[in-house]
């Protein structure tokens, strides 16, 4: 009963009683990243693909980890036989075709697909859209999970930008395109309702935020939840009108459009997303966050929030890194 | 249970203590002006793993640090950041504080600030 066969990619491996993953890997000359062999560094942490990884391969990983399997190989005595990986899923693509195609403001479409195959996505989550000639740009899911077969997406249109510029001027309702398995760790997970939440995206970085927001409230989180979205003008907000909504309909769900220059509207505040979001919120302790968007901003934000008392478990992050140049 | 039966980690509580202790630690080092500019580029949460690992070292707990390791890990930073013995003894400090604040007795941090102490030729390219 001890022996258990470990499969990572081509290799086979027996673990022995009371030998760890890390172990016999190491003992089988597989070269995998590992440091402290304690359950501390997390370098040696792999993803169980098939089979469940002992819960106490899994201490101290963040929940969306733990839910997606992942462990630390030095920490796991497998229990039975597991598939292994050091790298995330290889992408598998199913097909949907495009319903509907909206402009939410001058730069950004809101783009709704039909997947042939419903998905088992995570709201925040993001997914690969791949054209026929193999174009492949990664956008993050903007509704909940209760729609299984419909994704929409928020495609910011970039200056240079052939996935966003096609999307745009070209893709028509009934045109097919291959979606991947959702991907991605910044996603919501009803396991703690009363945490408060603190969600600050900027630019098209509202649509896994608005998902989040949208499934949360759908499983009756009772937290205070609190919006802010960033763009540099009054023009580059949008679903204003969604969110407020949302929030006179929802009494613990708060929202804050923020334009960084030129003049904000009445209920708009001035000044960056993240910088409002800090002031208005002195004390993060025991509070959940979401930072997608800009990249500085979600590295800033990242450190302010946990310097005013998030832990770093409970911060979860989706920079948007992109392939052009233009973006603020 | 006398002092000479039990080690140092556990006499400071294990690895309850260095939980606690790096949540501490951490938010002081990354608001010091002085240094956490260091931590500018670095992945937040790898990086507090790194920072558990040194402090279950500095507390006599179970650890594969070597010298090499850590000579490698700092060595950009010494090069291109200028990083001396003054950012390791605002470390030092924050150490020290931080296990002052969880009520540590004395003797206990002395042991650990010598352990962390022996890593500073490594550290800094000595």
């Amino acid at each position: 009963m001890s022996l258990k066969k470990i499969t990572l990619d081509h290799h086979e491996v027996v673990c022995q009683q009371g030998e760890t993953v890390l172990d016999a890997l190491l003992r089988e000359n597989i070269d995998i990243p590992y440091s402290c062999k304690q359950g501390a560094c997390q370098s040696c942490m792999l993803r169980c693909l098939q089979g469940t990884p002992p819960v106490a391969a899994q201490n101290g990983l963040k929940d969306v980890l733990r839910q997606q399997n992942h462990f630390l190989a030095c920490l796991c005595y497998p229990q039975q036989e597991m598939v292994i990986s050091l790298s995330p899923h290889a992408d598998f693509f199913t097909e949907a075709t495009v319903i509907d195609k909206q402009r939410l403001n001058a730069e950004t479409l809101l783009l709704t697909l039909h997947t042939k195959e419903a998905l088992d996505y995570f709201a925040g989550q993001f997914v690969n859209l791949k054209r026929a000639d193999g174009l492949m740009r990664s956008y993050s899911i903007a509704n909940n999970r209760v729609h299984a077969n419909t994704l929409t997406f928020h495609i910011r249109r970039l200056g240079g930008g052939r996935f966003s510029e096609w999307a745009h001027q070209e893709l028509k309702i009934g045109d097919t395109l291959a979606v991947s398995n959702p991907q991605g760790l910044c996603y919501y997970l009803p396991n703690n309702k009363e945490q408060n939440m603190l969600l600050v995206g900027t630019g098209s970085g509202l649509a896994p935020l608005a998902g989040i927001v949208s499934e949360a409230l759908h499983h009756g989180h009772h937290g205070t939840i609190h919006l802010f979205h960033g763009s540099r003008e009054m023009d580059g907000l949008y679903w204003v009108e969604e969110m407020q909504q949302l929030a006179r309909q929802y009494p613990n769900f708060h929202y804050t459009p923020c334009v960084s220059r030129g003049d904000a509207a009445v209920g708009v505040a001035l000044g960056r997303a993240n910088e409002v979001a800090m002031s208005i919120l002195p004390n993060l302790k025991g509070w959940r966050i979401y930072l997608c968007g800009h990249p500085d901003m979600v590295n800033q934000t990242k450190r302010q929030v946990y310097l005013q008392g998030a832990n770093l478990q409970d911060i979860y992050a989706d920079a948007f890194h992109v392939a052009s140049a233009t973006l603020d | 249970m006398s002092e000479t039966s039990t080690t140092l980690y556990e006499q400071l509580g294990g690895e309850v203590a260095v939980n606690a202790a790096i949540d501490i630690f951490y938010r002081k080092v990354l608001s010091d002006s002085r240094i956490s500019y260091f931590f500018d580029n670095v992945d937040m949460e790898k990086q507090a793993a790194k920072q558990k690992a040194f402090l279950t070292m500095a507390f006599g707990g179970p650890n594969n640090y070597s010298g090499a390791d850590m000579r490698q890990a700092h060595a950009h930073l010494v090069q291109k950041l200028g990083l001396t013995d003054v950012h390791f003894d605002a470390v030092l400090e924050h150490l020290s504080t931080t296990l002052q604040e969880l009520n540590a007795p004395q003797n206990l941090i002395n042991q650990v600030t010598t352990i962390a102490e022996s890593t500073r030729n490594d550290v800094l390219g000595k």
